[in-house]
């Protein structure tokens, strides 16, 4: 009872004596013991996962003590693999060790928050108006929305409750779709893979709505362009487990151990297998220790050592010496047989596209599709054939799109890889150089800007009478790579200490690796690929793929695989980590997150494309296409400015666009209607006379700005907002640091398809809303931040690309303080939404612009020459020349009852993905048995999706990778295409129904499913293109080949056609603010690169006392000892790193693991801690993106042609920022900025 | 000062600090006990604190027992033993002073590394650090009322501090009478003293009360606590436990 009185014992106290009196048996008080013992004593265990975007995917116990979590350790029952391979776990890191951290810390946003402005108008408008006219007029009054917009970042929230932010969001997005069009209202969500449902949730709500879902993986940059070029594949890869199976490993940009934690044990215990590994990195990353060797490249010269590790190879195992292996893997495999037209000019001849069927008489014997069925020589008969697999195969016919050795009429073909050998005809094929275009900061080489090289051709008579040249893919390649075969001629090497591209001997100037490393380890990679049928495997990070010219780069290391056949091998191939880019049940969840139950198509749109416009970074661009275009390309007028080149692929149909039109979109449909024409043709002739307009060509003007927008599972502005300045000056209209001018006052307007208005605005977004369980940078400058539950407070779905499992996220105790899951978030603004709606909106035809979509019939939509309908070139045609035109009803009074079921169109049309469908009749009848259906109203009778765990049913009951029946119908879906047997793949696992619960007692291996290129086997680890290699199901692209050759016009007046070395460009924001602004100290100028961090996964953990605790509390910068010296920073110095892009204040860490002229800032450190005011800007320092900014690359535009065409977060521009480089000082004055914020806009307004 | 403040001060305060000393660390050692703790710092900085902690605490120690032998020792007791008022006042002169010097060399280098250290700076609660110097200041004031000490070297002025103490304690109503007319820096001395009572369940002093002195004199080498004690009674024989039987 009382601690006190229990002491009071002394005559009791000794109760015994042993050992002849030397010890003594006490009974004093032990109570105090259960303090320590309960320390480790916990009511129950849960599992759960970290949704957080670092490809982990690591099962968690979340301990919970008295309905409070109170710590997490790893799972440590994984599946076990097989036996000679070693298992996966434990999977973690010290970042997901210290996650619960966040629960109960001072950075939870624990309610519901607004600015407290915006909260003042919105009552006094309410008191007097109904919720809808209360925001058209906060909105529309330009004073009152200055007064809230200008001051955000700068505090000023009050707590609001759930149901007042939910009618405000309601009614501002209910305005917005009434008075501009539901294309003005964006959301952001990245990476579904790390939490589904609640991806799902605001996504099902914007698609329902008509809003726009942005993508990301493209935005971040983590989308290689390669992939989709060469494989028309987002991206598939091996998992980690392969590792173990390699015989030779290259780790190329990429750090494992720092940036793949969990899985680098493979990677360590593959090494004590005896595989032998080079680690390619300028810096002395933690990965290098692990090296055999280490190639230490100057940084963004990847390509230059690529190319001359391709160099070798070719010569010793194609031309020297013939693999037998590598041979038939090319002849089957890759485009290199297929035939490419040369065209002349000045005597000379330049590759152009591959020749197609319809061009030869008779279209060799083919009907369907001849345009884009690709052509190569019979080795036996040496006619011309049409080998099946082509894309033409794919659509239009069935049973022939597979790549056995076949042509269209079932004889049996053997591709010939090259016109070399007797009497064959030689001619001089000019090549593109760039070398000669670095800028101070790398090397270049004098070289000439084209290389004229000797190549065997063959001259054919066409279908018109005309005679043309021809040579394979594969002989243009190795002229492509500088090889000397006895051709003669110019700018070829016989020897690797030659000076001439792309050698070893070459590559040692531009790239400073000694030409003896790069030969050894091209040597040795080929040899092991020789000996082990293809076991030589690239892990490669996004580091490579964050410059502009990264697909060259990544040409460079593909290229290695494929001539090496490790492509689609065990042990071997491209093993690109960047996001945790797969989700695996994807076309379970598609239409679930994009409400394809109700209505398609939804409305998607590319992130790069859309910032660059809509954050107006397009007015300060500093690169023109002059700059990048190719001596080689074919005539015409490329000196276009780059956002021109965006709005023609827009209006092409290539590129989404958003907002879409000028126009209402839910207006045009009444006006088609009165005119008497059907929405599409209404669009295409409005378009033609200029009575409708696309949104894209005046992104400044008022009435195509995007208007509302979400943000969720995301930190947009804390993170990946590349130009982050120019984000916060124009799309949110508040403080910025931007510094340079932009073109209008440079004079050097460029741009003729944009409108150019000589005042930008400021100030876009009427509203911007963020869900986040921390307080982020992005929350920090929303209108109203919604507490959202965290990663043990909620049910999801996890999946990664580095293990075969599906992980759940599971509710270990309720959402702490007023936080709500986002499933439930989203449920209640739908709910709300449909009660304010009716107040303007009604049953609506909205009317959907998409752009050409690949892995549809209508990819094959541009086979030749790019025709612009605006130009005159061609009429405009939706989903052929021009943008498809869909009419979408939208029920905006019962967007609730929608939201809450599975729609009718599950039944009616099926699902599908990547080109194929099945009918899905009998999953939703279990669904509607499993969740119940609703008793009544709009939805009666349908399944019901109330709860988040209704949700991960859904999704698990439609994809074939959690339930067994579904992946045997999708293999026989596919084998119609194919006209080959699948279904063997599946069948063992046909009645295998993974539910939400099973992942909850343990994650499991998902089926194999056609959505993927890899099987989950008991023989073989998960590997990409491992069915299109041991399945011969074609790859997605024009030739249904591995695709080195890229015959697109815009890629050939570039200059990729092949792959080839570009200097990073020069982005001239140095030159503007150096020495502009002088402290005392010395000015120098870096390389800026943001690699992955050791202490925060993106900007997750970078605010976490426990992670900062294990660096230096804040944010730093890593310069080289040499650098430092010469500006005069020792180790902890504060600087400032700016350009003109923005300003950023960091600590100093100098090390010699740095390349001298690069900074290395490892990206997505918060602002919010710990950053004191810059010199330059007079604010706040920024994030690494303050001095970054979005440059778009027209190649990346390219769309209706095959395997370039668009998808989602599949193809399109990406956001690149590696090409930046910075000025870094020592500052003379930390100023932290405390004190009262100074009066940014006149608080009357809100008064 | 008045009477009447003399008599707020004097009578009424001690008994205040007390109540709160008694009370306070009664409730304190029953409500609080993970708060119950010397609060050492220890682990984050060894130097100094080897030299500053144990000349502190030997000095303290000793000047305390000085106190309590000095102050409540019955008069009569000195007397009977013969020895006279200005012999003891020379006693405590002497070794109260070395004692005082020696636990304010101790306190002063605490000090200096509690406030001069960063990360014990940053560690230290307001009571660590307030303690601390209100000790020090308390210490330097008794150590300057040796210097009004030796300016009356009979001993009377001792006497009246003896009476007040023993007449508080013994719960006489004019005890705050004998020191009416002492010297101000001996009252400033008291007061302190006093409000070092008065604060005490409030900081790290508490450790006082659990000072294990109870251990030099423990009986065995090995201290044992049973798990079983309170079903059996003193004097018992130990349990005996049944052999484990071999599985059949």
């Amino acid at each position: 009872m009382s601690h006190f009185l229990d002491r009071l014992t002394f005559f009791r106290k000794n109760v015994d004596s042993f050992s002849d009196g030397h010890g003594v048996v006490t009974n004093e008080d032990r109570s105090w013991e259960e303090g320590y013992r309960k320390r480790w004593q916990h009511d129950k265990i849960v599992r759960s996962t970290h949704g957080v975007n670092c490809t982990g995917s690591c099962s968690w116990k979340i301990y919970v003590k008295g309905g409070i979590v109170t710590w997490e350790t790893q799972q440590t029952d994984y599946p076990r693999t097989r036996p000679d391979l070693p298992n996966h776990e434990p999977r973690g890191c010290s970042r997901g060790a210290s996650y619960s951290w966040y629960l109960y810390s001072g950075a939870r946003v624990k309610y519901p928050m607004i600015r407290g402005r915006l909260l003042k108008l919105w009552r006094a408008a309410r008191a007097v108006l109904p919720p809808v006219a209360a925001w058209a007029s906060i909105a529309s009054d330009e004073t009152k929305r200055k007064s809230y917009t200008s001051i955000r970042g700068h505090g000023g929230f009050v707590r609001v409750t759930w149901d007042e932010a939910y009618e405000i969001i309601a009614a501002a997005n209910a305005h917005t779709v009434k008075a501009h069009g539901p294309d003005r209202v964006i959301g952001f969500s990245p990476i579904p893979a790390m939490s589904m449902v609640s991806y799902a949730a605001g996504s099902r709500y914007l698609s329902l709505l008509g809003g726009v879902c942005m993508s990301f993986y493209d935005w971040y940059c983590d989308l290689p362009p390669a992939s989709p070029q060469t494989w028309g594949e987002q991206t598939d890869v091996p998992e980690s487990a392969d590792w173990y199976n390699a015989g030779f490993l290259i780790l190329w940009g990429s750090n494992v151990p720092q940036t793949r934690t969990p899985d680098a044990h493979f990677y360590t215990e593959v090494r004590y297998k005896g595989t032998k590994s080079a680690v390619v990195s300028p810096d002395y990353a933690e990965a290098t220790k692990f090296a055999d060797i280490w190639l230490n490249p100057k940084q963004g010269t990847d390509a230059a050592l690529a190319l001359a590790m391709g160099h070798v190879i070719l010569r010793e195992y194609y031309l020297d010496r013939q693999v037998p292996y590598f041979e038939d893997y090319a002849r089957r495999y890759t485009d290199m047989p297929f035939l490419v037209r040369l065209t002349e000019r000045d005597g000379r001849f330049v590759p152009e596209r591959l020749l197609r069927a319809s061009e030869l008489p008779g279209g060799l014997g083919e009907t369907n599709n001849t345009e884009w069925k690709t052509v190569a020589i019979d080795e036996v008969t040496g006619d011309l054939v049409a080998p099946l697999g082509s894309v033409g195969y794919r659509w239009g016919e069935s049973a022939k799109w597979n790549l056995e050795e076949k042509d269209g009429q079932g004889r049996d073909v053997r591709l010939k890889l090259t016109l070399a050998g007797e009497g064959a005809e030689i001619a001089a094929v000019d090549f593109p150089y760039f070398g000669q275009r670095a800028t101070e900061h790398f090397v270049a080489t004098e070289h000439g800007e084209i290389l004229t090289r000797n190549v065997p051709v063959r001259s054919l008579e066409l279908a018109d009478g005309t005679v043309i040249k021809v040579a394979t893919a594969g002989d243009l390649l190795m002229a492509n790579y500088g090889l000397d075969r006895g051709f003669g001629g110019e700018n070829v090497a016989s020897s690797y200490d030659d000076d001439v591209p792309f050698t070893p001997a070459w590559a040692e100037r531009v790239t400073g690796v000694k030409r003896d490393a790069t030969i050894t380890v091209a040597r040795e990679f080929a040899t092991n690929a020789e000996k082990t049928n293809g076991r030589s495997m690239i892990i490669i990070g996004a580091g490579m793929n964050h410059w502009y010219h990264m697909d060259m780069g990544y040409r460079g290391v593909i290229n290695l695989l494929v001539f090496c056949g490790a492509i689609g091998q065990s042990g071997g191939g491209w093993s690109h980590y960047v996001g945790q880019e797969k989700l695996r049940p994807q076309t379970g969840w598609t239409p679930l997150a994009f409400a394809l139950d109700w209505s398609r198509p939804p409305r998607h749109q590319n992130s790069t494309s859309f910032f660059y416009a809509h954050t107006d970074q397009w007015r300060y661009e500093t690169l023109t296409a002059a700059e990048i275009i190719s001596p080689t390309a074919p005539e015409g007028d490329w000196n276009q400015s780059l956002i021109d080149y965006n709005v023609r692929a827009e209006r092409m149909g290539w590129l989404p666009s958003a907002p879409q039109l000028r126009q209402n979109p839910l207006d045009i449909a009444r006006l088609a209607e009165a005119a008497g024409l059907s929405p599409k043709d209404y669009v295409a002739k409005g378009l033609k006379s200029g009575e409708v307009e696309l949104s894209c060509h005046d992104p400044d003007d008022p009435a195509n700005w995007p208007r509302n927008m979400f943000v969720w599972r995301s930190n947009l502005l804390g993170s990946s907002g590349k130009g982050h300045e120019y984000f916060l000056k124009h799309l949110l209209g508040t403080t910025h640091g931007v510094m340079g001018k932009d073109l209008g006052d440079e004079g050097a307007v460029l741009n003729k398809e944009v409108v150019w208005h000589d005042e930008a605005p400021q100030g876009k977004l009427d509203l911007l809303v963020t869900l986040d369980f921390r307080m982020s940078t992005t929350c920090v400058y929303s209108d109203i931040v919604l507490p959202t539950a965290t990663w043990y407070e909620k049910n999801d779905l996890n999946t990664s690309d580095m293990h075969p499992f599906i992980h759940p996220l599971s509710a270990a105790v309720d959402p702490a303080w007023e936080a709500r899951s986002d499933w439930d978030i989203y449920k209640g603004l739908a709910r709300v939404f449909s009660e304010v709606a009716p107040e303007v909106l009604g049953v609506e035809t909205d009317v959907v612009l998409t752009p050409i979509q690949h892995d549809t019939p209508g990819e094959i939509a541009q086979p030749f020459d790019v025709v612009d309908w605006k130009r005159g070139e061609a009429e405009p045609i939706p989903g052929l020349t021009m943008p498809a035109v869909a009419a979408v009803t939208r029920d905006y009074p019962n967007l609730y009852a929608r939201f809450t079921a599975l729609g009718p169109l599950m039944s009616e049309i099926g699902n599908g993905g990547k080109g194929i469908s099945w009918k899905t009749q009998h999953e939703v009848d279990a669904l509607a048995a499993l969740n119940g259906v609703q008793p009544s109203g709009p939805a009666k009778g349908l399944p019901k999706i109330e709860t988040d765990i209704d949700a991960t049913e859904v999704i698990l009951m439609l994809a074939p990778e959690t339930n067994g029946e579904v992946a045997v119908k999708a293999w026989e879906a596919l084998s119609k295409a194919t006209g080959r047997e699948h279904v063997h793949l599946a069948l063992p696992k046909e009645d295998e129904k993974i539910r939400f619960r099973d992942i909850q007692a343990q994650p499991r291996k998902i089926i194999s499913s056609p959505t993927w290129s890899g099987i989950e086997s008991e023989t073989v680890c998960y590997n990409a293109c491992y069915t299109n290699v041991h399945e011969l199901i074609p790859w997605r692209t024009l030739t249904g080949r591995q695709q080195l050759y890229q015959d697109h016009l815009w890629m050939r007046a570039f200059g990729e056609g092949f792959v080839t070395w570009k200097p990073p460009v020069d982005l001239k924001t140095v030159p503007v603010v150096k020495g502009t602004k002088p402290n005392g100290n010395k000015e120098i100028v870096l390389n800026f690169i943001t690699p992955h961090q050791k202490w925060g996964i993106h900007s997750t953990y970078t605010d976490n006392l426990l992670m900062l605790t294990l660096n230096r509390g804040g944010p730093v910068v890593w310069i080289s000892e040499t650098d430092a010296k010469s500006a005069e920073i020792v180790d902890n110095d504060w600087v400032e790193v700016f350009n003109a892009n923005g300003a950023l204040t960091a600590r100093a860490v100098v090390s010699q693991r740095i390349k001298p002229g690069m900074m290395l800032m490892y990206h997505a450190q918060e602002k919010i801690v710990n950053t004191p005011g810059s010199e330059m800007t007079g604010h706040r320092g920024g994030i690494h993106n303050s001095v970054t900014r979005t440059v778009l690359k027209p190649t990346h535009m390219i769309g209706g042609y095959a395997q370039q065409s668009y998808g989602f977060n599949y193809y399109g521009t990406v956001g690149s920022n590696r090409d930046e480089f910075i000025v870094v000082r020592k500052m003379s004055h930390v100023d932290w900025l405390e004190g009262p914020a100074k009066d940014f806009a006149p608080r009357e307004a809100a008064e | 000062m008045s009477a009447t403040m003399n008599s707020v001060l004097f009578g009424w305060y001690p008994y205040l600090c007390l109540t709160v000393f008694l009370l306070g660390s009664l409730l304190r050692f029953d409500r609080e006990q993970y708060t119950w703790k010397t609060g050492s710092s220890q682990l984050l900085r060894r130097r100094q604190l080897r030299w500053g902690s144990n000349l502190f605490h030997v000095g303290i120690l000793l000047i305390f027992a000085g106190h309590c032998v000095g102050l409540l020792t019955p008069i009569w007791v000195f007397d009977a033993l013969g020895i006279g008022h200005g012999f003891k006042q020379g006693l405590a002169i002497v070794v109260g002073g070395v004692a005082g010097i020696v636990c304010f060399v101790g306190i002063s280098l605490l000090a200096h590394r509690r406030l001069l250290d960063p990360r014990i700076r940053a560690t230290s609660s307001f009571g660590d650090t307030a303690i601390l110097l209100i000790l020090w200041l308390q210490l330097v004031l008794g150590l300057s009322t040796i210097v009004v000490s030796l300016g009356h070297m009979d001993g009377h002025e001792m006497v009246k501090f003896m009476n007040w103490a023993q007449g508080i304690l013994t719960l006489q109503p004019l005890a705050a009478a004998y020191v009416a007319d002492v010297h101000p820096i001996f009252k400033a001395h008291l007061l302190l003293g006093m409000t070092i009572f008065l604060v005490f369940p409030f900081t790290r002093l508490v450790h006082v009360w659990s000072a294990p002195v109870w251990y030099l004199a423990r009986p065995g080498y090995q201290v044992v606590r049973t798990r079983f004690a309170d079903r059996r009674p003193v004097g018992m024989p130990r349990p005996v436990y049944p052999k484990r039987q071999p599985a059949e």
